[in-house]
């Protein structure tokens, strides 16, 4: 029970507690003595009816506490500040949620995004410095001095808790929705807390911003990825689309993620998250309707031109006007460092009758994720196994 | 409550720009430095002379060793500075951009004084 309460609610606490004591690690600490209490004592006194809001109650009595016993007449004016707290007073465009504050806080831009991944999990998501370190692949002590130097920055440079103004929200909002995505995307294939945590952020955000329709795109798109995740990996190797169970899609996040893309669309204010939510909702939808994917596509590298979206668009290009125009296209993209390049090249090669074998090896020198290596590895065996079993039956002519 | 903040211009070493290429930007700091000073911002400000005429004093046991040039010799070097008050690092990052904007294409460092 703590711990689902831990896992909930965390980030609220930390948030409020923020505000309350103007310091993130004085925050994290009450909030941190207030679950130890309630480890303690709710199993023996019972859950309090809410329990949130015990947290929040005994973090806060905790700090005082803390300032009254540490302040010894020399911090009289954080005693004060923390007894007679007055409500802050409404800043323009501001939602009155500390949670919002506080990320953006953790991706301010004048952090650098791994500094801001780490914080957002750490301070939202109540995860730990060594779960994070080991979902990024780094050791702890670099996890852990990242944290604290990201907070020490946060204190000393005094970058500020609050919601930005409006003027400034669009570019602020596009910085906090790339960490959550970016947490998801290190997430979603094979470390399940990741992408679920980045949904669980994804919903408070579009709880706290109900009229961002890029806020509910990003959540959309979460969603629709992983309704899929069950059919994603078989034996360790990526399945692709097209070959997925679709028996183990999860029907109510598709049926949830659709739901959110009919809402974005009705909106009519897209952007890039919202149009690859559409992309995902059409997949979600078999057989995928690939001219309207082209036609999402040619939306999307309007709004973010990239080699990487074109890259995609040439794929569902290659459905409707066939491999050799969708070849052309990827040939002439600037994309040699990325596995997915060489592999869309190797697809498409091989649906021409040539030679893909040149095309996979190059993928598989760059691909980095052991999923994806299985795969490629996977098809590049099997075309050296048909490559011998033909001349085996050349042989058997002569 | 307010926090000062290093506003430090870096610029390549070599040769100034000519009067007529300097001379409109060094208006327009005056301006931007002006400004500063009416919305309570600017605390000080000061332009140097170039790294060559830097000395550089390190104390070692009873001795202070003297070195003649900068401390670090590298591509860039601070140029001038200026030193502003501000409510928080997006105050200081907004001067701060006005700054690189006058001095482009010369980068602004945005450093907390700590006091």
């Amino acid at each position: 029970m703590v711990e689902e309460v831990f896992r909930a609610e965390y980030g609220r606490a930390v948030s409020v507690l923020t505000r309350l004591l103007g310091d993130i690690d004085l925050a994290e600490e009450a909030v941190q003595d207030a679950f130890a209490t309630a480890v303690l004592r709710w199993p023996v006194e019972g859950v309090p009816p809410a329990p949130a809001g015990w947290i929040i109650t005994t973090a806060r009595n905790r700090a005082i506490d803390r300032v009254r016993r540490e302040a010894k007449g020399q911090e009289k004016h954080a005693q004060a500040a923390l007894l007679h707290h007055e409500p802050e007073e409404q800043e323009v465009g501001d939602v009155p949620d500390d949670r919002l504050r506080l990320i953006f806080t953790c991706c301010h831009p004048s952090l650098a995004l791994p500094a801001q991944v780490a914080l957002t999990l750490k301070l939202l998501g109540g995860l730990t410095t060594a779960e994070i370190a080991k979902a990024f692949l780094v050791p702890e002590p670099t996890m852990a001095q990242r944290i604290v130097r990201a907070k020490g920055k946060i204190r000393a440079a005094r970058i500020p808790y609050r919601v930005p103004r409006d003027a400034d929200l669009p570019d602020r909002l596009k910085a906090v929705l790339a960490v959550v995505y970016l947490i998801f995307n290190e997430g979603w294939l094979d470390r399940a807390a990741l992408a679920e945590e980045a949904i669980r952020l994804g919903r408070v955000l579009a709880a706290l911003m109900p009229d961002e329709p890029e806020v509910w795109g990003l959540l959309a798109l979460m969603l629709l990825v992983a309704s899929r995740r069950e059919a994603r990996l078989r034996d360790g190797r990526i399945v692709l689309l097209q070959d997925q169970d679709r028996a183990l899609w999860d029907a109510d996040l598709v049926r949830e993620g659709q739901d959110l893309v009919r809402r974005c669309l009705r909106w009519n204010r897209p952007g890039p998250y919202q149009v690859q939510a559409a992309i995902n909702a059409v997949h979600s939808d078999p057989p995928s309707d690939w001219h309207q994917v082209v036609a999402l596509y040619d939306q999307l590298m309007a709004l973010t031109p990239s080699p990487v979206v074109a890259l995609h668009r040439a794929v569902a290009l290659a459905e409707t006007e066939g491999p050799e125009r969708a070849l052309l296209e990827v040939d002439a993209l600037d994309l040699d460092r990325y596995h997915l390049f060489h592999a869309v090249r190797a697809d498409l090669l091989q649906r021409l009758g040539k030679d893909p074998a040149a095309a996979l090896e190059a993928a598989l020198d760059r691909a980095g994720h052991p999923a994806e290596r299985a795969l490629l590895s996977e098809r590049l065996r099997g075309l050296r196994l048909a490559a011998a079993d033909q001349e085996d039956r050349a042989d058997d002519d002569r | 409550m307010t926090q000062k903040y290093l506003l430090s211009i870096y610029q390549p070493d070599g040769e100034v720009p000519p009067p007529e290429v300097l001379e409109p930007i060094m208006t327009k700091l005056a301006e931007l430095n002006e400004e500063m000073r009416a919305k309570g911002a600017w605390v000080f400000a000061a332009g140097l002379h170039p790294p060559s005429t830097a000395t550089v004093l390190t104390a070692k046991d009873d001795d202070v060793l003297m070195t003649d040039g900068p401390f670090a010799e590298g591509k860039e070097h601070i140029g001038g500075f200026t030193v502003i008050q501000a409510a928080d690092l997006d105050e200081a990052l907004e001067w701060g951009r006005r700054l690189a904007g006058v001095l482009s294409p010369l980068s602004i460092e945005v450093r907390p004084v700590a006091s």
